[in-house]
């Protein structure tokens, strides 16, 4: 029964969730407020687990809530439960889209649309490069020079410049997977302890 | 065999994704567009802002836009398991052996450097997709509102795309377009 519960509620919240991973958090805390599963605080723990874990924080999320309630078949469960909205209107439109794909209209709103998916891959990333590059904590300490420099975090500035020079000025290395240079990045991160 | 190296290329990415979905972009690219040649960058544009506005995780939602295209409707399931199967597998495994995971002094440090990686490899997409995305003045204008707008401003996705297909609809019929 609590599959099945888990399944419905993962659905309900893999329907109503728009906009990627972290959407899903109001309706997880809802989850947790109405059956008493999981506890607010090991939500956090889960949180904190799902974005240090490879793939998209959503999944992870449901994978793991699933998991502390009801052991391997609720991970299993919940997960499922997340996807199977997204499988069935994506599904939809897709079908749809393909018979409108020459449609001048359907054309023309794709026109729009690039530059529109560009700039949110482009405001996602410049978060995450000011939490990375950034100490706001510490804006104000000091002055002048001193504030300039507790104000970015030296060394991941120093491992950006580092990959920026390989991945975009260094022949050989360009064409390496992505993956080489997250790994070689965790390493140097565990070497210089950032 | 189709749907075999669908379930395998998306497990792929979904086992090198390390954030959000805007994460998932580099590897998309580079397992999906430059070495399978299942879609092209624009479409990748296409199947992103749909999936913004969509239910689901972006991620999920992209797999199943691109198994559909590449093999139908198992096509779409089967690229979406794909995605999810290793985070099915590690987080079970880390939740059931590691709880205090997060904690850990080396996993710290190395998560906060692959987040300046992250930062890199998704400026070298922006880069390679501006190209395909923005071809002309209107289209850099967009792209300058939404950026500037959802930097500052706490803005629903949703709101950026419906605006974004009317401009283009418009911009289109005004004959704006390509100059």
């Amino acid at each position: 029964m609590i599959l099945l519960r888990l399944f419905w509620e993962f659905f309900k919240t893999g329907l109503f969730a728009v906009g990627g991973g972290l959407a899903t958090l109001p309706f997880l805390y809802d989850i947790s407020t109405r059956t008493g599963w999981f506890s607010q605080a090991q939500l956090a723990d889960m949180i904190a687990v799902s974005e240090s874990t490879p793939g998209p924080i959503g999944v992870n999320m449901a994978t793991y809530v699933g998991f502390t309630t009801a052991g391997i078949p609720g991970g299993i469960v919940a997960t499922l439960g997340l996807v199977c909205p997204s499988i069935i209107v994506i599904l939809l439109i897709a079908k749809v889209l393909e018979q409108f794909r020459s449609n001048q209209t359907v054309d023309a709103a794709f026109y729009g649309l690039r530059p529109c998916s560009v700039a949110l891959i482009s405001a996602a990333g410049l978060l995450v490069a000011r939490i990375t590059f950034l100490n706001e904590a510490d804006l104000g300490l000091g002055n002048g020079l001193a504030a300039l420099k507790s104000l970015f975090d030296w060394k991941a500035v120093a491992l950006a410049t580092v990959l920026l020079i390989a991945t975009r000025g260094v022949k050989p290395l360009k064409k390496l997977h992505p993956i080489v240079f997250i790994a070689a990045s965790a390493a140097v991160g565990i070497l210089f302890s950032f | 065999m189709k749907l075999l190296s669908l379930f395998l290329s998306f497990a792929k990415v979904g086992a090198m994704t390390f954030g959000g979905g805007y994460a998932m972009i580099p590897i998309l690219e580079r397992e999906i567009i430059d070495k399978q040649g299942w879609a092209s960058s624009e479409e990748l544009m296409d199947y992103y802002a749909v999936g913004q506005c969509t239910p689901g995780v972006i991620a999920v939602n992209t797999a199943t836009f691109i198994g559909y295209k590449v093999a139908g409707i198992a096509g779409g399931i089967v690229a979406t398991l794909g995605v999810v199967f290793p985070s099915l597998v590690i987080i079970m495994l880390i939740a059931g052996i590691l709880t205090n995971f997060a904690d850990i002094p080396a996993v710290k440090s190395a998560f906060a450097a692959i987040r300046v990686c992250v930062c890199v490899l998704i400026f070298n997409s922006v880069l390679k997709l501006w190209k395909g995305a923005v071809k002309d003045r209107a289209a850099v204008v967009l792209y300058l509102i939404v950026l500037g707008i959802s930097l500052f401003f706490d803005v629903s996705p949703i709101v950026f795309v419906i605006f974004c297909a009317t401009a283009g609809i418009l911009l289109t019929r005004m004959g704006v377009r390509g100059k």
